[in-house]
């Protein structure tokens, strides 16, 4: 199972992840329209918590078993069964933020301009994802998650 | 007869749950899905968009029209099951026809609360529960004005919408003091009063309908309705929206062990061997509660499915168990709320802020998050949701739970990497042999 996991311990809060998120996730994918022209602004799907000189990225785990996915209200919610992304289908999602209401790590981000549930779709259409490439620091990495299924 | 070795009753959340969990076992055991209604499974929560829109039914389907053909699943729609046949494990259709099976899950969802009040059989009078409800109503509403709507929680809220949507003058009446009240608390039933007032709804709190009346000239069409206290109001359409109670037909007269709902266990399964139940028919664990209740809402309808379809494909798992949990958004306000948000008695503690029209409450217990209530600023809901659901101590951060940035970078260093890094939830276990 594929995520990006992001490393408290050398992420500096510059952002950058959620700059190109945003970038990549534009109409234009061009710096300067993204933030300036377009118009509702195009959401990363990435974010940045911080206090003090803690910080790091949160995003979607694509978990194995996706409470999102089930907890749907509407179907728009799905894990591809190849590829294991978890993503929000657009035309069925109604914004209800259920999604939102049980992400144990706030992944998912309520898009209240247009009425979407957001999340990272691991850049399925890039070799590496936008976050992970342009990170600075290597705070951000691509991992490969064992699925462990622990016996209490 | 037919002859089937998953027989699921019911073609909503907790019935596509299980039938998906099973294949996810046994690609080869025959799954039947048993419907009294004519559709393929379809999201109930949304018969509000429906009414709202004008919408198509594909806009409200849960699978794509494939999903029953792309999974092996046999499902007979528009009819219905009368007798389950524990002993003989043989269960008998209206139409006559009989259903011979190993194991059944009984999925059958909820009906309708209906209220001692004369003139419910009048023309224009409807639930607001499925799609045939909304599709009732549908046909008659471009030649009403005005709705009565009785009942001002989850169901009433969302028919409330639609209709104003639709361009019908609302008036809700609600017997308690509060709308929604069963899952917010007095400020954030005040938030969400104020924001359907404004939108040129009237809302009447402390009151309910005595009767209901019909036209002068036409007697068996809805022409008012008349409160408690003698007020009458003139409308042409009234949505009874009081709530709904488990179906139980199926279990009455048996052996099947029932409270409110039919009593199942960790493993969804019932008093009865080889009988699951699931959905807004069960009674399941509550991890709030720590003890079973009827929670009817889709989350733990489609999750407890899933735990009643392994145990019925013979994968033993155990359910975390469910709880009282809404997320709503009507008239641009969003409302997420879970657990026991106005509880009575000693011990709980509340913690919140209140911005405007942005509130947050919590509300803990020995330390535990046992309720949440969150208007309009519902970022991150899911974190708090979480440390609900796995009976966290928060006492080290409980200042920083209720403020504004609160995220998982609140968290102390220990739990935010155990927290972090989980490879998502265990929603369901296996269980220990």
């Amino acid at each position: 199972m594929k995520r990006i996991q992001a490393r408290e311990d050398v992420c500096m809060a510059c952002r950058l992840c959620e700059v190109n998120c945003l970038i990549e996730h534009s109409l234009s994918k061009d710096p300067v329209k993204a933030y300036k022209k377009e118009v509702p602004r195009a959401m990363p799907r990435v974010r940045v918590d911080e206090k003090s000189s803690v910080s790091f990225a949160t995003l979607c785990h694509h978990c194995e078993q996706p409470v999102c996915v089930y907890s749907c209200i509407t179907g728009a919610m799905g894990k591809d069964p190849v590829t294991g992304v978890v993503s929000v289908n657009q035309d069925k999602c109604v914004g209800c933020w259920t999604c939102v209401m049980v992400c144990p790590f706030g992944a998912i981000l309520p898009d209240t301009l247009r009425g979407k549930a957001t999340k990272c779709d691991l850049c399925v259409h890039r070799e590496t994802p936008a976050c992970v490439e342009n990170c600075p620091n290597q705070a951000l990495m691509v991992v490969e998650e064992k699925v462990a299924v622990p016996v209490h | 007869m037919i002859e089937t070795k998953y027989l699921i009753i019911g073609n909503s959340a907790g019935g596509i749950g299980a039938a998906e969990a099973i294949r996810e076992v046994d690609r080869v055991g025959r799954v039947t899905i048993v419907s009294d209604e004519p559709y393929p499974v379809y999201s109930r929560p949304l018969i509000s968009k429906y009414l709202a829109g004008k919408t198509a039914f594909e806009s409200i389907m849960y699978r794509d029209a494939d999903f029953y053909n792309k999974n092996d699943i046999t499902v007979l729609l528009g009819r219905r099951i009368n007798v389950l046949g524990i002993s003989r494990h043989r269960a008998e259709l209206e139409d006559g026809e009989d259903i011979r099976w190993e194991k059944a899950l009984i999925a059958v969802g909820g009906r309708p609360i209906v209220p001692r009040v004369r003139g419910l059989k009048k023309k224009g009078v409807s639930s607001f529960v499925t799609l045939d409800d909304a599709k009732r109503i549908g046909g008659l509403i471009d030649s009403r004005q005005r709705a009565v709507v009785i009942g001002g929680g989850l169901i009433g809220i969302s028919a409330t919408e639609a209709l104003s949507k639709r361009g019908i003058k609302v008036t809700v009446v609600e017997m308690k003091d509060r709308v929604l009240n069963t899952i917010l608390d007095e400020t954030g039933s005040r938030l969400v009063d104020d924001v359907i007032r404004r939108a040129g709804v009237e809302v009447i709190c402390g009151r309910t309908v005595a009767q209901i009346v019909g036209q002068p000239t036409k007697s068996n069409q809805v022409g008012g309705v008349i409160l408690d206290n003698g007020v009458q109001l003139p409308c042409d359409l009234v949505v009874v929206a009081i709530g709904v109670v488990p179906r139980l037909e199926l279990a009455t007269g048996t052996s099947l062990e029932i409270g409110r709902g039919i009593l199942v266990d960790r493993h969804m399964a019932t008093s009865v061997p080889d009988v699951y139940a699931c959905g807004d028919v069960a009674e399941a664990y509550d991890f709030v509660y720590g003890a079973n209740r009827v929670v009817p809402v889709w989350p733990t309808a489609y999750i407890g499915g899933r735990v009643a379809g392994y145990n019925m494909a013979g994968r033993k798992m155990e359910y975390d168990g469910g709880t009282s949990m809404n997320s709503l958004s009507y008239f641009g306000v969003s409302v997420i709320s879970a657990g026991l948000v106005a509880p009575e008695g000693q011990g709980y503690e509340a913690l919140s802020r209140l911005n405007g029209a942005r509130y947050r409450k919590l509300v803990l217990k020995d330390n535990r998050i046992v309720g949440m209530v969150f208007v309009n600023d519902i970022e991150r809901a899911g974190i708090v949701f979480g440390l609900m659901k796995d009976a966290v101590d928060v006492s080290t951060f409980k200042e920083a739970l209720a403020g504004e940035d609160f995220s998982l970078v609140s968290l102390p260093a220990s739990l935010r990497a155990a927290r972090r890094g989980m490879p998502g939830w265990n929603l369901f276990r296996p269980a220990v042999q």
